[in-house]
């Protein structure tokens, strides 16, 4: 469907982008530490709020494990409640992530990625988020920083569905510090967009409520005679609402298109794919320059594609299988490493694919790290030699090659 | 599953007596209160109650003589540690001992 709206372009960086989405999501409690390179996205959020422009508590928390405290405390009683951190910080948050998800609050947390000392790095990877990534909560990545605008809008829409904390992450300087034209959205069709927030949880004196205390192995019977779920039950609905929070995501990508004119009905991105016998995998700003290679390798008569992951959490199995069907070679290019074992994303790729008919051979990069520049020669040529090694054998390896000086 | 209509997706309760179950079934140990020490008991009159005031599980009444919810007291002997003349002592909870 066309939509005929006027647009808005400014020249903005990643962080403009996230904090013009917060307050276009009308978020009520900003409770934030400044890390870089987050820290120009809450100084941005302090200033419209002491500008008036909007209308919230901006709580200066001594630190990232109280900020998502504050957070959890401000959505249970009813408040829309934002906040953003990098690496360090998100591990520092570590323990109230799981708080925010079992609780099933409908937070958002722009994750700008970085990556993790030791030794000292402030630039960019994405170990910092997956090393949350049995937190819970959803994640998805953003490639650019109109993505970082639209998919913030639609996290709130999301998580306020499915009573679910969404993670918005985005690459560190590459999209935050970067600038490029954004569509802002009109105020209207945000409001639009996106309804006032319902919780699931009320703040009542005449009728008091206790909330995630003590719970027991198993169901018991509550002080007013009904059955009450154990701690297994609540585990199994969360898992549950993740798992059934595809078609929500989705629809929060449809009906953003209606309105905005950009589809977002997708769990990832796909770039000629077609044909492709050969696709990259590549997640955030990455599978951009993947599609910049695969430009490369298809001039040189290469059928390659590109398949950009969105969504981590939940992750699209059936969808995956479905767009690397016709693919004899897979090559999955990680800023991120389960150390021992391989790239996270990698071990997804052949998590779905295991038991269906596809037998493809996989190969995967770790590349990027601590912000080490990836150029799409570098995954060109990295494609090509996940390529040549087909001739020796087409058995995975155990572990993956790191493009790296060693 | 069995609880699945319950409609809850966190845990959720009211605040109220035995909210967490009947803890009287952890007892190892069982207070009783001696009414012939007790200076309520032995005064006939509303004073001291220290067993009342310090019993982190309010089961204990302000009654003369005191008495003590055993559905849901667990037994941890703040009680007696509080009397100011030894009237409460604490018993093996044989019911609930090996």
């Amino acid at each position: 469907m066309a939509v005929q709206r006027k647009s808005n372009m400014h020249i903005i960086d990643g962080n403009q982008s996230a904090a013009i989405a917060a307050k276009m999501s009308r978020v009520q409690v900003v409770a934030a530490y400044p890390i870089t390179p987050q820290t120009p996205l809450t100084e941005q959020l302090s200033q419209f709020v002491e500008q008036g422009e909007l209308k919230a508590e901006y709580v200066a928390v001594e630190s990232e494990h109280s900020a998502m405290a504050v957070c959890t405390s401000a959505s249970i009683v009813g408040a829309r409640a934002f906040t953003g951190t990098s690496s360090h910080g998100l591990a520092y948050m570590h323990e109230m992530l799981h708080w925010a998800a079992g609780a099933r609050l409908p937070i958002v947390l722009a994750c700008v990625n970085r990556a993790i000392g030791a030794p000292w790095n402030v630039l960019n990877d994405q170990q910092d988020s997956i090393s949350q990534r049995d937190t819970g909560w959803i994640q998805i990545y953003c490639r650019n920083n109109q993505e970082i605008m639209d998919t913030l809008i639609q996290a709130y829409r999301i998580a306020e569905q499915v009573y679910v904390p969404v993670m918005v992450c985005y690459d560190g300087y590459i999209l935050s510090h970067t600038e490029m034209p954004v569509d802002v959205p009109d105020q209207a069709d945000v409001d639009r967009y996106l309804p006032p927030y319902k919780p699931h949880t009320t703040l009542d004196p005449a009728n008091p409520k206790n909330y995630n205390l003590v719970t027991l192995a198993n169901p018991r019977i509550g002080v007013d005679g009904k059955l009450y779920h154990g701690y297994m039950e609540l585990r199994y609905l969360l898992q549950e609402a993740l798992q059934n929070s595809r078609e929500t995501i989705l629809q929060a990508g449809r009906e953003f298109n209606e309105i905005f004119g950009r589809d977002y009905a997708r769990m990832f991105w796909e770039d000629r794919s077609e044909d492709a016998e050969i696709t990259i995998v590549a997640m955030g700003s990455l599978a951009m320059e993947a599609i910049v290679a695969a430009d490369m390798l298809r001039e040189e008569g290469l059928k390659v594609g590109v398949l950009g992951l969105r969504v981590f959490r939940p992750f699209p199995k059936s969808d995956v299988v479905q767009a690397l069907r016709k693919s004899r070679l897979i090559v999955v290019f990680d800023k991120n490493i389960s150390y021992g074992s391989e790239g996270a994303t990698c071990s997804e790729i052949k998590s779905a694919l295991y038991g269906t008919y596809i037998n493809a051979s996989i190969r995967n990069f770790i590349v990027g790290l601590g912000g080490r520049d990836v150029k799409a020669r570098e995954l060109a040529e990295a494609t090509k030699k996940a390529i040549a090694s087909l001739k020796e054998t087409v058995i995975n390896p155990d572990y993956p090659e790191w493009i790296c000086q060693i | 599953m069995g609880t699945r209509d319950c409609n809850h997706i966190c845990d959720e309760s009211s605040p109220g007596i035995g909210e967490a179950g009947r803890t009287g079934e952890w007892r190892t140990s069982l207070p009783v209160v001696d009414d012939t020490k007790c200076t309520a008991s032995r005064l006939n009159k509303p004073t001291c109650f220290l067993c009342w005031l310090y019993c982190p599980e309010a089961v204990m009444t302000k009654a003369i003589p005191p008495t003590i919810d055993m559905e849901y007291c667990k037994g941890c002997g703040i009680c007696a540690q509080v009397c100011p003349v030894q009237a409460i002592t604490m018993l093996p909870e044989e019911k609930n001992i090996g």
